[in-house]
């Protein structure tokens, strides 16, 4: 790519560092923009990230292997590589990760979103020579609603089926999307309840010192039990699954960017659909690139192609970096491969939570 | 506008009958009678003719979005409807005031059709401007004539009923046939009082259910309590004679006019006050039925010229009675009707008029060894009627089933792969199968529908990893994928490349067990031609 990134089959790699970043596979040093087990594999030796990604980052990987995590804003220096981390905005501790080596300035912004959530800090633009954008919902009807309107809408769900007698099933990854919604929603409606996945992440949260609503992890009640008017928040891997029988009548939905399209939803076969994503939609990602104005975008993830063609054609040097992308159907079916079995509270419940390669 | 979209959402969310039912009757209840008609109109399917060309659409759509057009093709692409990608790709507006259904069905959007172009672009653009998502997607879905949501007519039927107090057969009875939405056509739909028939007017239909092949006829009652016929594979219809007027319809509810010569002129002969079913056929008489192949010659004609008319002789085959010297008598069992067909129609004599053949037997095995013979007889199978029932408005269990033969099935190799819509939008679902011919893979059949979900998302898979090339849409992949095609039937085609075309080709199960190479021949397919072309 230049003089000191390059892209291997285990992804970027870092030459005067010798690092890679979020690398798709066990490497030495791993330099991670969040804690999704796409961006942030299981096994590396040494990991480097963001201070507020700690307490979701050591619940994941391996109590042996090597941790350093240093604030927002601040440097390390590494091999003569200034590596340091700025906000993205997508999950609690999730960092664009700024690489200045020699006088160029380099940005991996891992997955991002704009906008405002309660539960990690907003993104800001970092100016850079270059820059390596995902681009998840790069296409133009990716629009997404206020957070604000969403909320009201999960809300008014949430009392109607109360007031109709119904448990409400709500779905989103264990880690981000859930206490992102958890954080949304309106505790006064009724009681909140944790599929086993979801409520380990919220454990991490609330470490980190992110206020939630007060949640009760499903497995810990027993015997027979009124749902009713409850809120359960799961990950959507169980949906169908003999794990929600026991809720009795229920009302499904999901909250993820895919459920803007009606085919999406209608797949997902739930009673509702929110669109609720903690990605750019079109217009973000136009605005992130203008303000970050590098003279060279990469894309990854999903429409990348699409994107690049765009933007040359107003006049941006722009290009594919991975052509691993993902369409909506590879990852929408990543992500329930890899929680296929997730029906039981007891397994490890990080794997259900986002997508993977 | 906004209950109307409110009601779209309502039943697009649910599979479940009841809700469904319950969001009609409740928009029912609170709509004037000009919304009402409308909104019926809507839901039983009928469509605005073209408002504004589609290609206008696209362009406007990405001038809107700020988009070139080669980016909204790859959206529409992606997302897989039109008027939905309409709706997603131009940013959301403001809903200023919420006019209703009717207003804005005669106000806004019928009168689109006869603008100037310069006028219809400010129009739609306004439109854009004033709807959010939720509202903008019903309204693109009437101009692009693509409505269509998850209610039968019957549904609507029901709940129409419901909202009314009246019996649905009644309501069935008053939607059939050609009617305007307007007020006072939906005061005439929900009165509680008789009315006259309309002259033209037919009957609901009575379907038939399939028997399970697993299961055999043993599963539906004793034999004795049924007649046979041939299962004929025609165009359903109803001749109507009333008021010295001759009016033939189809299942699908259109009167059709001039296109059967031969059936008007025999019905003519008919007493008025009589309602007919029946299937046209091709046929040179006395039940020597030709291929459909045939009659679709003269399918979608709407005037058939002298030669034409000598080539594909056509007959209407009745088999039931509905209205008989003014008397509506579908409360009769069929016993009791198919006699007093069997007399009206013994004193008429045309031979564009036939009657059903009752097939002789009184066990299913007796029943079964003639249906065995279906083909040779250009049949589909057998028709089973309960003697002692009435004629039931729609798909009523128990009264009428249909016995097909099995399908014929060939063994073929998956070569190109498109994107699907709706629900399968974006997934690689729509699929071209080929056969052999010496080292080639000749394409010969399109089939949609057959796999499970799993499936799909196996095969999009292999789609994807083994694309060979990409024509638009379409993808050619690595010819690896065996499937067993079942189809009704085939017929000679010049339009085809394989010089075959077969019809409802659909997918039965993915052949594992076998390589591209262990697929049947086209030698193999041709074989399987019917005697009578």
């Amino acid at each position: 790519m230049n003089n000191f990134l390059e892209y291997t089959s285990q992804g970027l790699y870092c030459i005067p560092g010798d690092f890679h970043i979020d690398p798709h596979s066990q490497v030495e040093r791993a330099v991670v923009t969040h804690a999704h087990s796409d961006h942030a594999p299981w096994g590396c030796h040494k990991y480097l990230a963001a201070k507020p990604c700690e307490q979701l980052l050591r619940l994941r990987m391996s109590p042996e292997a090597e941790f350093r995590f240093i604030p927002y804003g601040e440097a390390l220096s590494v091999g003569g590589v200034r590596v340091s981390f700025h906000p993205a905005g997508h999950i609690l501790g999730s960092a664009q990760i700024r690489l200045e080596y020699q006088g160029q300035v380099g940005l991996i912004t891992g997955d991002y979103k704009f906008g405002t959530d309660p539960t990690c800090e907003a993104w800001h633009p970092v100016r850079c020579h270059w820059m390596i954008s995902e681009s998840t919902f790069g296409l133009p009807i990716y629009r997404w609603p206020s957070q604000e309107s969403v909320f009201q809408s999960i809300n008014k769900w949430w009392q109607e089926s109360r007031d109709e007698g119904n448990c409400c099933l709500l779905y989103g990854y264990a880690i981000g999307k859930s206490q992102r919604l958890l954080a949304g929603l309106d505790p006064t409606i009724g009681k909140i309840y944790c599929h086993g996945a979801v409520e380990k992440g919220n454990e991490a949260y609330r470490r980190t010192g992110i206020a939630l609503p007060e949640t009760t992890y499903v497995g810990s009640v027993t015997g027979k039990h009124d749902w009713r008017g409850a809120m359960v928040v799961a990950v959507p891997s169980v949906h169908g699954t003999p794990w929600v029988k026991k809720f009795g009548r229920c009302s499904t939905a999901m909250a993820s960017g895919w459920m803007a399209v009606r085919g999406a939803r209608r797949r997902r076969s739930v009673d509702r659909g929110f669109v609720l994503s903690d990605h750019v939609d079109w217009p973000s990602l136009l605005t992130a690139i203008d303000a970050c104005n590098p003279e060279t975008v990469w894309l990854t993830h999903g429409y990348t192609a699409s994107v690049a063609r765009y933007l040359v054609e107003q006049r941006r040097d722009a290009r594919v970096l991975d052509s691993r992308g993902r369409s909506e159907v590879d990852q929408d079916a990543a992500d329930e491969d890899a929680s296929n079995e997730r029906t039981n509270d007891s397994i490890d419940p990080f794997s259900g939570e986002a997508k993977t390669p | 506008m906004i209950r109307f979209a409110t009601l779209f959402d309502a039943i697009d969310r649910t599979t479940k009958t009841n809700e469904k039912l319950a969001a009609l009757v409740q928009y029912f209840g609170h709509s004037s009678h000009a919304d009402a008609a409308w909104a019926a109109y809507f839901l039983c399917g009928y469509k605005l003719r073209q408002l504004v060309p589609t290609k206008l659409l696209r362009i406007w759509a990405a001038e809107e979005a700020n988009i070139p057009s080669w980016l909204f093709e790859e959206s529409y692409h992606s997302v897989g409807d039109l008027a939905e990608t309409l709706t997603l790709i131009v940013p959301p507006g403001e809903m200023l005031d919420d006019l209703s259904l009717s207003h804005w069905v005669e106000q806004r959007l019928m009168p689109l059709r006869t603008m100037e172009e310069a006028d219809q672009r400010n129009a739609v653009i306004a439109i854009w401007q004033q709807s959010p998502m939720q509202v903008r997607l019903v309204i693109l879905k009437l101009i692009t004539g693509a409505f269509r949501v998850g209610v039968s007519k019957s549904i609507v039927t029901r709940a129409i009923a419901e909202h009314a107090g009246v019996s649905s057969d009644v309501i069935s009875h008053r939607l059939m046939g050609v009617w305007k939405p307007t007020a006072s056509f939906f005061e005439d739909l929900i009165s509680k009082e008789v009315q006259d028939t309309i002259v033209s007017q037919p009957f609901p239909f009575c379907l038939a259910h399939p028997i399970d092949h697993e299961l055999g006829p043993e599963s539906i009652g004793p034999a004795k309590d049924f007649a046979a016929e041939w299962k004929w594979d025609g165009i359903r219809g109803q001749v109507i004679r009333r008021n010295e007027q001759v009016f033939i319809w189809s299942r699908g509810e259109d009167l059709m006019e001039n296109r059967w010569p031969e059936i008007e002129s025999a019905a003519q002969l008919l007493p008025n006050g009589t309602v007919l079913d029946g299937e046209i056929l091709a046929s040179l008489g006395e039940n020597q039925v030709l291929p459909f192949a045939k009659l679709q010659k003269r399918i979608g004609r709407k005037t058939v010229s002298n030669k034409l008319l000598k080539e594909v002789p056509v007959v209407f085959q009745a088999f039931d009675l509905l209205q008989d010297a003014g008397e509506d008598i579908r409360s009769r069992p069929y016993s009791e009707r198919r006699l007093r067909l069997d007399r009206l129609l013994s004193t008429i004599d045309h031979p564009s008029l036939e009657r059903t053949q009752l097939l002789l037997g009184t066990t299913w095995d007796e029943w079964a060894k003639i249906r065995d013979r279906s083909r040779e007889t250009n049949a589909e199978g057998l028709m089973l009627k309960r003697l002692d029932a009435s004629y039931e408005v729609g798909r009523v269990r128990g009264v009428w089933w249909k016995w097909k033969v099995s399908p014929y099935t060939i063994d073929a190799v998956l070569i190109y792969a498109q994107k699907g819509h709706g629900k399968r939008s974006g997934l690689y679902t729509d699929y071209t199968f080929a056969l052999w011919e010496g080292e080639t893979l000749v394409p010969f059949a399109k089939a949609y529908s057959g796999l499970d979900d799993s499936e799909i998302k196996d095969v999009d898979k292999f789609v994807r990893q083994n694309t060979r090339e990409s024509f638009g849409p379409v993808r050619s992949v690595a010819p690896a994928l065996v499937m067993e095609i079942a189809f009704e039937g085939l017929q000679r085609s010049p339009r085809h490349k394989s010089g075959i075309a077969t019809r409802f080709p659909r997918i039965v199960r993915w052949r594992h067990d076998k390589k591209p190479e262990d697929a049947n021949t086209l030698a193999e397919l041709m074989d399987l031609l019917p005697s009578i072309e």
